[in-house]
């Protein structure tokens, strides 16, 4: 089918979304994600290219596990699949993985994420690395000290509710960190899953100052507070005055774990400025998929994480209906602005189409993905992808008016 | 009122009136208590699963007092030797219980949240009998009604709580029950044992946090004590237990500041000459003991409660 022709049919028709931050899971995790099945979470969200993270068993940390990310990618023909390799080998944080080898190999960027390279030395000596060859280093900013045992945002909920916090402090002091090193090296920096105000702060001051930062923020720190762990399921936009904790859902709730964890209001009001202004240069989902044993337990043993894939762009329209954000910008930021830090090229061939007021309802089987871990399950949502093209080829077609499914499962 | 609670995981969302109920129907339960047999028959042909998945012989033997005292069966599955120590998850441990078929589950367990996750689970009315550092209903209750019964109404009534408060369990089911009766609270303790937003200008409606505890004490009604683990030194918390003693400590001197008379209440077990002296605690003000007795009553209560009101009478 043609582009113009959805067009001409009311679809709003864009480049596929590129996302910088997925969990795939395989190898090691297969009973929560395979690349396959994320590939095809990946299409149906609308993401034509996603990042793989390499937080696997064993970790994504030779050329022949990156080579092998990739075979399985392409054999999934569903979304395109990119690996990103480990920065330390085995992601244990104390020596560095051959980043060249890695990236000759098809590692587009490198990272530790599930946890930061927490020896500072050691990642300004990645830094430094990456710099040679103008490698892209992401970095999941946290003080693991001042996290701790934590499994919440430490605020008003986590007091309330008695479970230990994560201060929003443990990421803006790590990300200090790293944007000083990120300075003295002058290596490239892409700092994923901002989530508070200060960092959104600190970020947009190093760019001022000419330091090589690049960020991204996830659709459900756009979209969901700290309440949600206490049983609200009020969207950010739709709090209303005086703040009182609505309890419209059990508390409690796995599937809100998340980290960095679901942050204030006013941290949220933080991302999307920071949307508006261009400190945020990209929107990545951090899909996180678990297999229900792993979130299936007491809150503060359950796995961190949000099978996000297939509900980002419902929570970002919802964002921009309230007035929050303006579709260009998001659009961008799903798009040139991600392919910009891979130094991709956005392809004409790779676009989807989508119903921005199609409503449809987050059930397990609704999700393409294995990781049904979402706090959306059972909520109706509006807008979808109904038409996903890649390298010219139709590979997922669901909920086009009056057409043929097309690779629809 | 009618009474129309399934489930008893925390009072925050209790009104007034529930938590009056709970009160009133506390008293006839202390009549129960004092009658020569000591045995009513509301809860017979009933079971009380008592699920401890963490260390407690008060508790549990107080709620055990109350579930028989009201003719039910009970039966103990407790952390010591059961499968939860094994490594069994607590959804098997779920499906055991739902399996066993009690009426009533009173649960203890060491993370927050667990009794939500309990109650989605199973077809028993549950019980929180303390959850991690979130809620002990039946603590607030119990200290509710002890301070009823020494200071009269509790409105404009200002009571001290004093400790580790941040890892209490107590302290936040004293406040979402004492604020409801009319009270104030004065929280009061090392900064690094209180909630940082209670700290900074968030802290729950009612309350507020004064950390030298001789100006909270001055003209208070009453002083609640929090038991002090002693690891949270070990945890870079505090400096030294001693300085703790001397700072936060309950003296006989510090008492004194309080109103005449007013008293100190413990939920024990009490860490004697370190958050509180000997003297304090065994002294003419303490109502320790009291709200252990208290505590079996309120116990009745909530399960004769949730079990639909029956005939206190024998048939």
């Amino acid at each position: 089918m043609e582009r113009r022709e959805l067009e001409s049919r009311g679809y709003l028709v864009t480049p596929g979304f590129v996302d910088l931050h997925a969990h795939l899971r395989e190898p090691g995790f297969e009973d929560s994600e395979t690349i396959a099945s994320g590939a095809r979470a990946a299409l149906r969200g609308g993401f034509t290219t996603i990042c793989a993270m390499p937080n696997t068993e064993p970790a994504i940390d030779s050329p022949g596990l990156v080579t092998e990310v990739v075979k399985r990618g392409a054999a999934a023909a569903a979304a395109r699949v990119l690996p990103i390799a480990s920065i330390t080998r085995g992601r244990a944080g104390r020596e560095l993985a051959d980043l060249i080898e890695l990236s000759a190999a098809g590692a587009v960027a490198f990272s530790d994420d599930g946890s930061p390279v927490d020896d500072s030395q050691l990642f300004r000596h990645a830094m430094e690395y990456a710099r040679t060859k103008d490698l892209l280093i992401i970095e999941h900013a946290q003080d693991l000290a001042m996290s701790g045992k934590g499994v919440m945002h430490e605020g008003v909920v986590s007091a309330r509710l008695g479970l230990p916090g994560i201060p929003s402090a443990a990421e803006e002091t790590a990300i200090t960190r790293d944007l000083a090193i990120a300075e003295m090296t002058g290596a490239r920096l892409h700092l994923t899953h901002v989530s508070t105000s200060g960092a959104i702060a600190s970020i947009r001051d190093a760019k001022a100052r000419g330091v090589r930062v690049t960020c991204d923020v996830t659709p459900h720190h756009l979209a969901m507070t700290e309440e949600w762990v206490g049983g609200s399921r009020e969207f950010a936009w739709e709090r209303r005055e005086p703040a009182a904790p609505m309890k419209t859902a059990t508390p409690y709730d796995s599937s809100t774990k998340v980290n960095p964890p679901l942050r204030a209001w006013s941290d949220v009001r933080a991302l999307w400025e920071g949307l508006a202004d261009g400190t945020v240069d990209a929107i990545a989902t951090d899909h996180a998929p678990h297999a229900s044993v792993k979130k299936d337990v007491e809150f503060d043993q359950a796995a961190f994480g949000i099978s996000g894939l297939e509900t980002a762009l419902s929570l970002v329209l919802g964002g921009i209906a309230a007035g929050w954000g303006d579709r260009d910008t998001v659009i961008r930021a799903l798009t040139t602005g991600p392919a910009g830090i891979l130094g991709i090229t956005v392809r004409d061939d790779d676009w989807i189409a989508i119903d921005p007021d199609m409503e449809w309802t987050v059930t397990a089987d609704a999700l393409a993905s294995m990781g049904k871990n979402t706090p959306l399950m059972g909520r109706n949502l509006r807008g979808r992808v109904v038409y996903a093209v890649v390298g010219g080829e139709a590979r997922y077609e669901g909920g086009l008016r009056g057409a043929t499914p097309v690779g629809s499962r | 009122m009618r009474w129309s609670r399934r489930h008893v995981l925390d009072t925050d969302d209790w009104s007034t009136e529930e938590i009056e109920a709970v009160l009133d129907t506390t008293g006839a339960m202390i009549e129960v208590l004092s009658r020569p047999v000591r045995r009513a028959p509301p809860l017979r042909g009933r079971t009380v699963v008592l699920f401890f998945a963490e260390a407690s012989t008060r508790t549990r033997v107080s709620f055990e007092l109350a579930a028989r005292t009201l003719s039910a069966d009970v039966v103990n599955i407790s952390a010591s030797g059961s499968s939860v120590e094994k490594g069994e998850s607590l959804f098997d441990t779920v499906r055991t219980l739902q399996a066993l078929g009690g009426d009533i589950v009173v649960m203890r367990h060491s993370s927050s949240g667990a009794p939500y996750f309990v109650s989605e689970r199973t077809d028993a009315a549950v019980i929180n009998a303390g959850d991690g550092w979130h809620a002990h209903p039946t603590q607030g209750l119990l200290d509710a009604y002890t301070l009823r019964g020494a200071l009269g109404d509790l409105a404009k009534k200002r009571i001290v709580i004093v400790g580790d408060v941040v890892h209490s369990r107590v302290a936040r089911s004293d406040i979402n029950t004492l604020v409801p009766l009319g009270a104030t609270i004065t929280l009061s303790g090392p900064p690094t044992l209180m909630p940082s937003a209670w700290r900074c200008g968030q802290a729950p409606a009612g309350t507020t946090y004064e950390p030298d505890l001789d100006r909270a004490l001055e003209g208070a009604d009453a002083v609640i004590a929090l038991r002090l683990q002693k690891e949270r030194q070990e945890g870079g918390l505090l400096p030294s237990l001693r300085e703790y003693t001397r700072v936060w400590g309950l003296s006989e001197a510090r008492v004194a500041r309080m109103r005449p008379g007013a008293p100190v209440m413990h939920p024990g077990p009490m860490n004697e000459g370190v958050e509180i002296d000997a003297s304090v605690a065994h002294g003419a003000r303490s109502l320790v003991e009291r709200q252990v007795t208290n505590g079996v009553a309120v116990r009745m209560a909530l399960l004769y409660l949730l079990v639909g009101t029956p005939n206190l009478e024998a048939s």
